[in-house]
């Protein structure tokens, strides 16, 4: 058993909400009973272009139990024009019922609301919606590069160093590929829910996302609110993975409560979500890579292409990933867009770094094919001293130290590079590996540590745990920052009104709310004396770490990893299955070995679902998804994943009090990239789109 | 006379009895989550394609969204709230806490209440999708991880925690039968 | 989803009078099928007669030496049976490869020979499609289609039988029994699907209000050799994108008898006769294989897209049979 009760960071511990989650004691936001609540059914749009002409309202307001029905014509009004927490605008879908224009198909026209969700799904059905509909367009491919545009994201969106053109003229050997991927859908497994009721002047919500303080923050600024008088809690959250920011839902629900002065639930449905949550781009990438005879990079290009709406800009800065990886003397990246009529894409576990390891890590696997060098040792030949293109020093590079290991584990060594050899009755067996990054970020936060009478802790941070560990982690830094023992803290989380803090995301979570708690925890051990007594509201220390974090030296911040995978082919049906998975990362300290493993295998079992699985497909002529369900949209289920391994080496950030560095989205990197390249191993056939379906595999053949 | 679309009914989950009544279409998952307030029982997609609703209906594991409440009279319901003994967690229960068999929890009761199933299901011999061969006589297969995964496929993890769900599924048939391989 | 009326049967005359061939009501086995198109909004009944207390849960034996399996025995009670098991391994198999476990526990052998396609277009009732609105027309032939049928096809619907089992049931000559305010009727189950033609809304050969109360498997050595496999996208939980059940009986090296059904290529389960005359009388190698799998889809009309399906279909066809033909030697 790897499970410990004592001892703080860096050991074990079972999750401290593990037993409410095993028992179903756990509440969902969704789950929350209120008197009076009132169920609200979104009506989603069947054009994928167009203009609502008319509503017949009239009639399912007529329908038992329907006690309103919202669209553009009476919908309270709503300000979208801001940029929120995150540095962006609102998605344009929470601007809900604003206006006529439908911009994709499943745009929100309606919220039906009813005394039960039998009722109010039944009137949302029957609620006829006439549209003027226009000719739509959502045929993404390569081709549409010709009318991309470039966009800086959270990264800029081009990036150039050195004479391209000149390098790759110079070079013995030119790889230049183009990949595919597929547009993907995050997928939690709890849909998407609200309940919101007004309560004392105070708008109350609760809600599954990934940050409280980012959703209210959002409400507030729509529904011209004072910011204090929006609470939004969240306590369990049924997974994130970049999809659960503000969303129609929770405006819906807004709305409703405002309109009916009672409290309104709205759950989006598995279908609803497929248009309403988000999703990662399609990509069409492009690699070139010009190397010297012995695999040292003289060119390295990236270039790539993601689609968005005709409403918001999103870009997938899948190019983006190549500039901490592989030192080259003319490096050029660039991630490009075009607008379609399909719903807004937004950030998917790993954005950028998903699609693009992918495309990169592939690429590389050919070029030590054609270059005639193992794929572990032409990774290192190209080993950068400093940031390839940033020209920063690096805040750890741990990568080497992953290969090894890795190699070592997977046992890499005398592997036959020949692809098509290897055969085990119906099945052709391949390895393959790839790197992995991800950057290294933190947010300001402010947290508070409350010394109490009874000799125990209470942390309060407006952290959110959407599966992560990150409650447990932080009870596990309070605990060593507090030196106690771990059950001596209780870690409040999931609430506005703990104060401002850095979400979910960005891999940059528990990194941003550590360093909170930590300094709050020290400060308040400093100031508690021995013995001293504790008065009866307790002894509280509160933490802001803006200017420690604006403090920060500039580097390249980034966790690594180094991903193995083997796989079967049978060339005769198409069918790929992995058979094992190692992944080696130095992604800073681990904080708690048992969940941290959990998230890297997660994000790796990732990996292979987009290697074979995940593939939304869109419909030319209706502009929507087809088979925009769970048995449409394949993720991995348990016979696709394998046992999969994942361990770390030493890689403490020396430049974060605790030392951690972020290990929510590193895991998926590379992964899709390993497996493909074993499957290239096994049967001779590089597969440059993603997923390796078995029509793929069967019309590509075997040229063993 | 047109059919009436409510039926006055008793539900039995965990040993209790619930009267109430209810709207035909609500099925047996929206009567324990919005009706009964056990909510322990989730609603991934509502279309039986992830396995998050399963509950065991007189013993089967079955799942409650594409299980009309109106049919569920006179079945022995149980959900993920009536499979400890007390305060003592089912053995499939500690063994997902101990090994971490989940990240986000939420398909957590359908994996569990799913996984007690399995047990059952291959301490009754009954083979699987990838029991080589299914003829009574080979004898019941060995519960490998192989046919773990394969009788699990039903109850999806977006997470990812298949790895430390199939090792608490052995563990916990190991303490139920000794059964796993 | 509309308001309906709820009835339970507890006799199969009781259910065939309460149905009273309603155009609007419908039988309601395990429900995994139905109440999923009813949340769609793809079926829409007035009411439901719950057949599921029928006393038709049962596996007999029948005179000459087959079995009877009840309408109401659920997947997961048809698979564990021994005698199924034994005598007919391939359903065994072919039910286990279908949906999940707690969905087997749930689905009845009646319910599952009647499911409805999965085609995408189907089950979007805002899609048009001539399957649920007739006249409306197959976004799919130009749309979506790679999972879509090769054979037995038309330009007016190219949806595929989902089933698993009715592919077994195919290939051992099962014949579906039914019962009807006029009395008891039979026919064979090759025959209880329709041709798609101009008609694909209609889709049995089933008389309107008849209920299934059974299917019964003549009794037969070659089955005890057979095997079903199934390729699909997922390595469970999936629908298959290409299955083939398959009985042999080999004697001196040479085909004896043979049973062949195909699985997601068709809107029905395929029985593969043409391939079964070609190999009958020949040596049983895998050349003889091809050449019959060759034979039986030369009458495959591949899409854009799917013309994989027969690539796959010839190989699982030749894996499946030289599989069957080892063991027979062994």
């Amino acid at each position: 058993m790897t499970t410990a009760t004592k001892g703080g960071a860096g050991t074990a511990h079972t999750r401290v909400e593990g037993r409410d989650k095993v028992t179903g004691a756990a509440r969902y936001a969704g789950e929350i009973p209120f008197a009076d609540l009132a169920h609200g059914w979104l009506v989603l749009s069947t054009v994928a272009r167009g203009r609502v002409r008319a509503l017949d309202a009239e009639a399912v307001l007529a329908m038992p139990g329907v006690l309103t029905v919202l669209h553009h014509g009476n919908a309270p009004r709503v300000d979208t024009g801001f940029t929120g927490m995150m540095g962006v605008p609102p998605d344009p879908s929470t601007g809900l019922f604003q206006h006529d224009r439908v911009p994709h198909m499943g745009w929100p026209v309606a919220l039906v609301v009813a005394e039960t969700s039998e009722q109010a799904r039944e009137a949302a059905e029957a609620l006829v919606v006439h549209y003027e509909r226009e000719p739509h367009d959502v045929a993404f491919s390569a081709r549409r590069e010709s009318e991309a545009y470039p966009l800086d994201g959270h990264v800029p969106a081009v990036m150039e160093k050195g004479d391209l053109e000149a390098e790759l003229a110079a070079s013995a050997v030119v790889v230049d590929a183009e990949y595919t991927t597929p547009e993907e859908h995050h997928n939690p497994m709890e849909p998407h829910a609200a309940a919101a009721r007004w309560e004392g002047g105070r708008l109350e919500v609760v809600d599954s996302n990934q940050g409280t303080g980012w959703v209210a923050g959002e409400l507030a600024h729509l529904f011209s609110l004072d910011p204090a008088s929006v609470r939004v809690r969240s306590e369990h959250v049924g997974g994130g993975f970049g999809s659960k920011g503000t969303r129609a839902h929770q405006v819906a629900a807004v709305m409703a409560a405002t309109v009916l002065q009672r409290p309104v639930r709205v759950v989006l449905t598995r279908r609803q979500m497929f248009s309403l949550a988000g999703h990662r781009s399609p990509t069409a990438q492009r690699v070139r890579l010009g190397a010297d005879a012995n695999g040292r990079l003289r060119a390295l290009e990236h270039r790539s292409l993601n689609q968005t709406s005709t409403v918001h800009d999103f870009v997938e800065p899948s190019a983006a990933a190549s500039r901490s990886m592989y030192a080259a003397d003319a490096h050029h990246t660039a991630s490009r867009l075009v607008k379609l009529d399909v719903p807004t894409p937004t950030w998917m576990r790993a954005p950028g770094e998903a699609p693009g390891s992918f495309a990169l890590e592939s690429a590389l696997d050919e070029l030590a094919e054609r270059c005639g060098v193992d794929p572990i040792d032409l990774r290192i030949r190209n080993e950068p001293a400093v940031g390839p293109v940033s020209g920063l020093p690096f805040g750890g590079r741990n990568l080497v130290a992953c290969f090894r290991e890795g190699a070592r584990r997977f046992g890499w060594a005398g592997r036959d590079p020949r692809p098509g050899l290897r055969r085990e009755g119906r099945w052709l067996l391949g390895t393959g590996m790839a790197a992995a990054s991800f950057p290294v970020m933190a947010m300001p936060s402010t947290a508070s540590v409350t010394a109490e009478t009874d000799g125990t802790f209470t942390v309060r941070i407006n952290a959110a745990d959407i599966g992560t560990g990150a409650r447990t982690a932080l009870t596990l830094v309070a605990a060593d920052a507090l030196e106690v023992p771990a059950d001596r803290v209780r870690v409040r989380i999931g609430d506005s009104d703990l104060g401002p803090a850095m979400i979910a995301g960005g891999s940059a979570g528990t990194r941003s709310w550590g360093w909170a708690v930590t300094e709050a925890a020290e400060e308040l051990r400093r100031s508690l004396a021995p013995g001293a007594d504790i008065p009866p509201e307790g002894v509280t220390v509160r933490s802001d770490t803006s200017r420690a974090l604006g403090a920060l030296a500039q580097k390249e911040r980034h966790s690594f990893g180094a991903q193995f995978a083997e796989v079967a082919v049978d060339p005769a049906t198409g069918e790929v299955r992995v058979r094992r998975m190692l992944g080696i990362f130095a992604a800073g300290r681990i904080v708690n070995p048992l969940t941290a493993r959990s998230q890297l295998v997660g994000g790796m079992a990732w990996g292979i679902s987009m290697a074979l699985h995940e593939e939304a497909v869109r419909d030319r002529a209706s502009g929507g998804l087809y088979g925009a369900d769970l048995a449409g949209y394949h993720v991995a289920a348990h016979a696709d994943v394998p046992h999969i391994e994942a361990d770390w080496v030493d890689d403490r950030d020396p430049d974060d009090p605790v030392g951690i560095k972020g290990i929510g989205e590193v895991g998926i990197v590379g992964a899709a990239a390993a497996v493909a390249n074993a499957v290239w191993h096994a049967t001779g056939v590089r597969h440059r789109d993603l997923p390796i379906r078995p029509d793929r595999v069967l019309l590509a053949g075997a040229d063993a | 006379m047109p059919p009436s679309t409510s039926s006055d009914l008793t539900l039995s989950v965990n040993g209790e009895k619930y009267a109430l009544t209810v709207d035909h279409r609500t099925t047996l998952l929206d009567a324990l989550r919005e009706r009964l307030d056990l909510t322990g029982t989730k609603k991934g997609c509502d279309q039986g394609q992830c396995g998050a609703c399963t509950v065991l209906v007189d013993g089967r594991r079955k799942v409650a969204c594409l299980h009309l409440a109106v049919a569920a009279e006179g079945r022995e319901i149980t959900t993920i709230e009536g499979v400890a003994e007390g305060e003592r967690l089912h053995p499939v229960q500690q063994a997902f806490l101990d090994l971490d068999g989940f990240q986000c929890g939420y398909c957590t009761p359908g994996q569990i209440c799913s996984a007690i199933a399995v047990i059952e299901e291959h301490a009754a011999g009954w083979p699987s999708a990838v029991t080589g061969d299914v003829r009574p006589e080979a004898g019941p297969p060995p519960l490998t991880p192989e046919e773990i995964r394969e009788r699990m496929s039903g109850n999806l993890c977006r997470c990812g925690a298949y790895v430390s769900i199939v090792q608490a599924v052995a563990r916990a048939a190991q303490e139920t039968n000794g059964a796993a391989a | 989803m509309r308001e309906f009326g709820y009835q339970r049967a507890y006799d199969v005359s009781g259910a065939v009078a309460l149905l009273d061939g309603d155009r609007e009501a419908r039988f309601l086995g395990g429900g995994t099928n139905l109440v999923d198109l009813m949340k769609t909004g793809v079926e829409r009944p007035a009411r439901l007669v719950d057949v599921t207390e029928l006393p038709l849960n049962r596996v007999e034996e029948t005179a000459d030496g087959g079995l009877r399996i009840g309408a109401t025995v659920t997947n997961s009670d048809l698979a564990a049976h021994p005698e199924i098991r034994r005598r007919y391994p391939a359903l065994t198999q072919a039910v286990l490869a279908g949906a999940s476990g707690q969905l087997r526990n749930m689905a009845t052998v009646g319910g599952n020979l009647l499911q409805r396609t999965r085609c995408g277009y189907f089950t979007d009732v805002n899609s048009p499609c001539n399957k649920r609105v007739p006249g409306s027309g197959c976004p799919a032939i130009e749309g979506e289609h790679h999972n879509h049928a090769v054979l037995g096809a038309s330009d007016h619907c190219v949806a595929t039988h989902p089933s698993d089992m009715g592919v077994a049931l195919a290939a051992f000559d099962a014949r579906v029994s039914y019962e009807t305010a006029a009395g008891p009727g039979e026919l064979p189950l090759t025959d209880l699907y329709l041709p798609v033609g101009e008609t694909p809304h209609l889709e049995t050969a089933l008389p309107p209000g008849a209920l299934i109360t059974g299917v019964t498997l003549p009794a037969t050595a070659t089955a005890a050799h057979s095997r079903y496999r199934k390729v699909r996208e997922r390595a469970s939980y999936a629908f298959a994108i290409g299955s083939v059940a398959a009985a042999l009986d080999v004697r001196d090296g040479h085909v004896h008898d043979v049973r062949l059904a195909f699985g997601a290529v068709a809107s029905r389960p395929w029985r593969a006769r043409t391939a079964e005359r070609v190999l009958t009388g020949a040596p049983a190698d895998a050349g003889n294989f091809a050449a019959a799998a060759d034979a039986e889809l030369t009458a495959a009309r591949p899409l854009p897209h799917n013309g994989y399906k027969v690539t796959l279909m010839r190989n699982l066809v030749v894996a499946v049979l030289s599989e069957l033909a080892e063991e027979a030697a062994r």
